[in-house]
């Protein structure tokens, strides 16, 4: 690692201006993504702005229509909201299935989309649960958020600062891990909202990142099966491959997470 | 057997600091004026080294100085060796190539060292470390060892023509091919053993100190051998004369094989602390310990297996390349030889074997002994082969074995082993019992039903532990001795002090140990320490691998134990005036059998030390050392019984039932061995399912440098074991132990393929067997649509 300065705000405007004051400068939340890369000296921000100690960050609130979970709310802390649990059970599961036990205790939802890893897992949730990021400047759809591989709408110094998820009807998600790092390597959200829409969103698996499946949004709306899914395959020239899997293995697992997906709805399962 | 003695479930001793997170390692010890090295390690796979400019570095903020090969060869710092001659079959030594501990003129591998900056913090090393510019010709690297011998292939060292460092052959060919040209089948297999990175949890570290006030020098260091390390060090690397230098290896975070070589950031610690004037520490990190800690593995085999009418095996015939990396590491010659070619006769009495082994270079990490160290890769080619020609000749796989198995000991193998003793049936009968071999079918059909594919596979291994003796070794090119050295101290009250030379890290050698000294004289455990891991405070020592501490290490301890008990009883003899032969030493007390005249044990011990009255001519004291040197190797052997579920969706392979049963021969402490067991049969599923090590085929870059794709097992990868144990004493040995440190690596992968095929429906797939490979094995198979 290289010397950095560290900064402990309290606020989101003592952040932001500590942000634009100190010139190279990065925020750092759970930091599962950030740390290692420094201690690898691939990342060398000479002011860390740990974002963990504003107050502004925390919290959840439900709706009859909404999930609102603040940016700074560990996974953990997700995963065992009862809120969350009753209102989007699959949401839930999906925070307590990612990393491990000390990655959930100190990763968070901000930062896992603020980062928007192609093989994290709330990008998914927050695509098909037609998501909405606040941050500390403004309110972005998520089908406007997510740009690309670690590449989002967010422009310099912007904090996220809580995600919106639209309660649905019913969800799903189910993942495959890549059985080394742990990251889904196709990891398939589904819900099906209450004005009729479905939509599908895959994570891990894409050459772009996390993207909507239209073919398989279009069948599960004409009929909300795991049927409806057999026959539909991805185009492995959209899918990312390396060592782990092939981008025809992915495509391949994109279908059959999808349909697991639906045949586990109210539930978040990892198939290792 | 006493509550702590021999046979007893004791705690171990060292759990109190490492659970609480005091022990002591390498990395903890700092000294006064303290200074770090950080490696420039070459970012090419091979490359020359055209210019090495370190002006804008050694300028930094902390440089102390910064150090090249020039430097080194300048000081008379010799080339690395192997310590293991072995001759082609032309009768030709071993082509080593030169192995400077920093390169000079070219870098073989990424991750070779080619600089070493000293600076007074860590980071300022580091900073300076990236500053130093070199100036690299690219050269095209191999990684294959197929194209690396192949005609026109690039040659890596001068002196190894074709990449071949060996070729090497053992076994009688006529006898196989003849047994070939009666055969009534033959059964033919093709199987690669993937390379694995040893991952031990403690990265390697070193701390070398030159006093120059009294010309000596001390190195720290991650080492499972300090008196080794030692003896080649002052003798091979001219780096400290043996006298004068001290080596310690404290807390060990764990080796696996990989802590038995002396590598270049040891010698060049050392080295550095002298020119610099600082004692001088280098820690490793993940990093690095990926790119520089030996490997293990990496076989590409063909073998092929005779059968007579009735399944009886008659000829064995194996044709392995072996991946020797960039350089010739301290004992990598002996791993595909000698530990792997003797062991092809397994638990079979096969008539007539043949094996030929080619040693290559490629442009990759040097590669030497892990976990098991050729037994793997001998079992793997064995147990694959049988259980492939049992479906051939449509027969269980147990009864091909139990066919074969041999049943009268000693056996003369045609591959050098002599067998002392075994009883093969007994653990392929104990494990079919703890798996419910026979309810096999009816799971598999349930599984069936629930979409999965269930499989079943066994693995009857077995290994030679203990490496020994001395004068075999020794003619088959061994350059040192295997034997093991010995001090029992007792103090005048009572208790004891054991100095061994097996280095403990992880095997739990203070408290098994302790265990055998307590029992001996009937004294508490804690009366009883084991001290191991300095060349200062052990005489000598060949360190622990190979499965020899037990076996090799406590019998030396033993042979003390011995001395001390025969000088113990003439004390209390003379004291209580009776005759030597009538004292007996029980409980902790020295009595005349068969009467109440007793001493307690401490009371001898302290009239050894007050001297005030002694047998006439007897010395004062009571402290024995003993050598031993084994008259053979031991052979531990067993049967592993896995059984799989296949998600055919996904090609996932979930391990639900691993079943051991091990003949250990005497076990010392059953639940220390239960935890080398389940070690073992862990790394050994890492290997079958998870770890592969990858280089990039253009560049020669370690493509899995990290656990971001270098997939270690996890605690939910695998089953409760069940694990057990039949018991053959092993006559070679005062203790009758076999040692249990390898047969979980060794054992384990064949029978998790050998399930993974039986579920599929093939005999073709390599390991690690990832749920992709399966996949499309399945697919292959029309086996897929079952499922969704």
């Amino acid at each position: 690692m290289y010397q950095t300065t560290y900064h402990r705000p309290t606020s989101l405007a003592e952040a932001a201006r500590l942000f634009s004051e100190a010139g190279d400068a990065a925020y750092v939340s759970g930091g599962h993504t950030l740390i290692p890369a420094m201690k690898l000296r691939l990342s060398a921000a000479a002011n860390l702005i740990d974002l963990r100690h504003v107050g502004e960050l925390k919290g959840i609130s439900v709706t009859a229509d909404e999930v609102a979970i603040g940016a700074g709310m560990t996974h953990a802390e997700v995963a065992g909201a009862a809120e969350v649990k009753g209102a989007i059970p699959a949401l839930a599961g999906l925070a307590g299935s990612i990393g491990d036990a000390q990655v959930r205790h100190l990763g968070t939802i901000g930062g896992s989309v603020a980062n928007n890893d192609p093989a994290a897992d709330y990008p998914s949730a927050v695509l098909a649960l037609a998501g909405t990021v606040e941050t500390d400047r403004r309110a972005i759809a998520a089908d406007d958020y997510f740009v690309g591989l670690y590449e989002t709408a967010l422009e310099e110094g912007e904090i996220v600062t809580r995600v919106r998820f639209r309660v649905p009807e019913a969800a799903g998600y189910a993942k495959f891990r890549n059985p080394a790092s742990r990251y889904p390597m196709a990891g398939v959200f589904v819900a099906r909202h209450g004005d009729g829409s479905v939509r599908v969103a895959v994570t891990g698996a894409g050459n772009s990142g996390v993207f909507r499946a239209a073919e398989m949004e279009r069948a599960l709306a004409a009929d909300f099966s795991a049927d409806a899914l057999k026959g539909i395959a991805l185009d492995p020239a959209d899918m990312m491959g390396d060592i782990h899997g092939s981008a025809e293995y992915r495509a391949h697992l994109v279908t059959v997470m999808a349909r697991r997906a639906v045949q586990n709805l109210g539930q978040a399962l990892a198939f290792v | 057997m006493g509550v702590e003695g021999i046979g007893a479930r004791v705690l171990r001793t060292e759990d109190r600091r490492f659970i609480t997170g005091k022990g002591k390692y390498t990395d903890d010890m700092t000294m006064p004026g303290m200074a770090y090295a950080a490696f420039v390690r070459s970012p090419h796979a091979h490359a020359r080294i055209v210019r090495i400019d370190t002006g804008a570095a050694a300028r930094m903020p902390g440089v102390i100085g910064i150090l090249t090969g020039k430097e080194l060869a300048a000081d008379g710092i010799g080339n690395l060796i192997c310590g293991w001659m072995i001759h082609s079959k032309d009768k030709t030594p071993m082509n080593m190539g030169q192995y400077p501990a920093i390169a000079t003129e070219t870098a073989r591998f990424v991750g070779q060292a080619v600089a070493v900056v000293v600076a007074e913090t860590r980071g300022e090393a580091r900073d300076a470390a990236d500053a130093v510019e070199i100036e690299w010709e690219e050269l095209p690297a191999i990684i294959d060892p197929l194209q690396a011998i192949a005609e026109g292939a690039r040659q890596i060292h001068e002196n190894a023509k074709s990449n071949l460092i060996y070729d090497w052959e053992i076994g009688d060919s006529a006898a196989v091919e003849a047994a070939f040209q009666r055969a009534a089948h033959v059964t033919r297999i093709d199987l690669v053993n993937n390379r694995l990175v040893p991952n031990a949890m403690e990265p390697r570290a070193a701390l070398g100190y030159y006093d120059a006030g009294s010309d000596h020098y001390t190195v720290w260091t991650t080492s499972q051998n300090p008196h080794v390390a030692r003896l080649v060090m002052s003798a091979f690397y001219n780096v400290a004369p043996e006298h004068k230098l001290r080596v310690i290896a404290p807390d060990v975070g764990g080796g696996f094989g990989s802590k038995i070589f002396i590598y270049p950031e040891e010698i060049v610690c050392l080295w550095a602390s002298k020119r610099t004037g600082v004692p001088v520490k280098w820690t490793g990190d993940r990093s690095e310990a990926f790119q520089t800690d030996a490997h293990g593995r990496d076989h590409v085999t063909h073998a092929e297996m005779a059968f007579d009418g009735d399944g009886t095996m008659i000829g064995l015939k194996v044709d392995t390349i072996a991946n020797f990396g960039a350089y010739m590491s301290l004992f990598s010659s002996a791993v595909p030889t000698y530990l792997y070619a003797t062991l092809l006769s397994g638990q079979y009495a096969l008539p007539a074997i043949h094996c030929n082994v080619r040693a290559v270079y490629t442009n990759t990490t040097p590669v030497d002994a892990y976990r098991g160290a050729g037994r793997p890769e001998a079992t793997y080619v064995l147990e694959r082969l049988v259980e492939t020609a049992a479906r051939e000749l449509g027969m269980s796989p147990a009864e091909l074995r139990r066919r074969n198995f041999i049943r009268s000991f000693p056996h003369q193998t045609p591959v050098i082993m002599n067998y002392d003793s075994g009883d093969y049936e007994a653990s392929l009968d104990a494990a079919m019992k703890a798996a419910d071999y026979d309810g096999f079918p009816a799971r598999k059909a349930e599984a069936a039903r629930r979409g999965r594919l269930r499989g079943i596979g066994m693995s009857c291994y077995i290994e030679a532990c203990g490496i020994a003796p001395s004068a075999a070794v020794g003619s088959l090119g061994s350059g040192v001795g295997l034997w093991e050295s010995a001090e029992v101290r007792v103090n005048p009250v009572g208790t004891i002090e054991v100095l061994t030379g097996s280095h403990s890290h992880g095997q739990s050698h203070e408290t098994t140990f302790a265990q055998v000294v307590a029992e001996r004289f009937g004294i508490p455990l804690a009366n009883v320490s084991v001290l191991h891991g300095d060349t200062d405070k052990v005489q000598f020592g060949m360190g622990t691998y190979g499965s020899r501490s037990g076996a090799v290490g406590l019998s030396a301890i033993v042979k003390a134990l011995d001395k001390v008990e025969a000088k113990a009883k003439r004390i209390a003899a003379h004291l209580l005036e009776a005759a030597e032969g009538d004292i007996e030493i029980r409980d902790g007390e020295v009595r005349v059998a068969g009467t109440d005249r007793k001493l307690a044990w401490h009371e001898v011990c302290l009239a050894a030390y007050t001297g005030h009255n002694l047998p006439p001519g007897l010395e004062p004291g009571l402290k024995e050392g003993a050598f031993y040197d084994p008259t053979n190797f031991t052979f531990p052997a067993g049967c592993y019984i896995c059984e799989v579920e296949i998600d055919p969706a996904t090609g996932r392979t979930a391990i639900v039932q691993f079943v051991a049963a091990d003949d250990f021969g005497r076990v010392i402490n059953p639940m220390v061995v239960e935890g080398q067991v389940h070690g073992g049969i862990a790394q050994g599923v890492g290997q079958a399912l998870l770890e592969a090590c990858v280089y990039d085929r253009d560049t020669g870059q370690l493509v899995t440098a990290s656990y971001n794709d270098y997939a270690m097992p996890r605690a939910d990868d695998l089953p409760s074991f069940k694990v057990s144990t039949t018991e053959t004493i092993c006559p070679g040995n005062p203790l009758g132990m076999k040692g249990c440190g390898e047969a979980g690596a060794i054992g384990s992968p064949p029978a998790v393929i050998n399930a993974i095929t039986d579920a599929i429906g093939t005999n073709e797939i390599d390991m690690p067997a990832t749920p992709e490979k399966v996949w499309r094995a399945i697919r292959a198979s029309g086996l897929a649509e079952a499922a969704e």
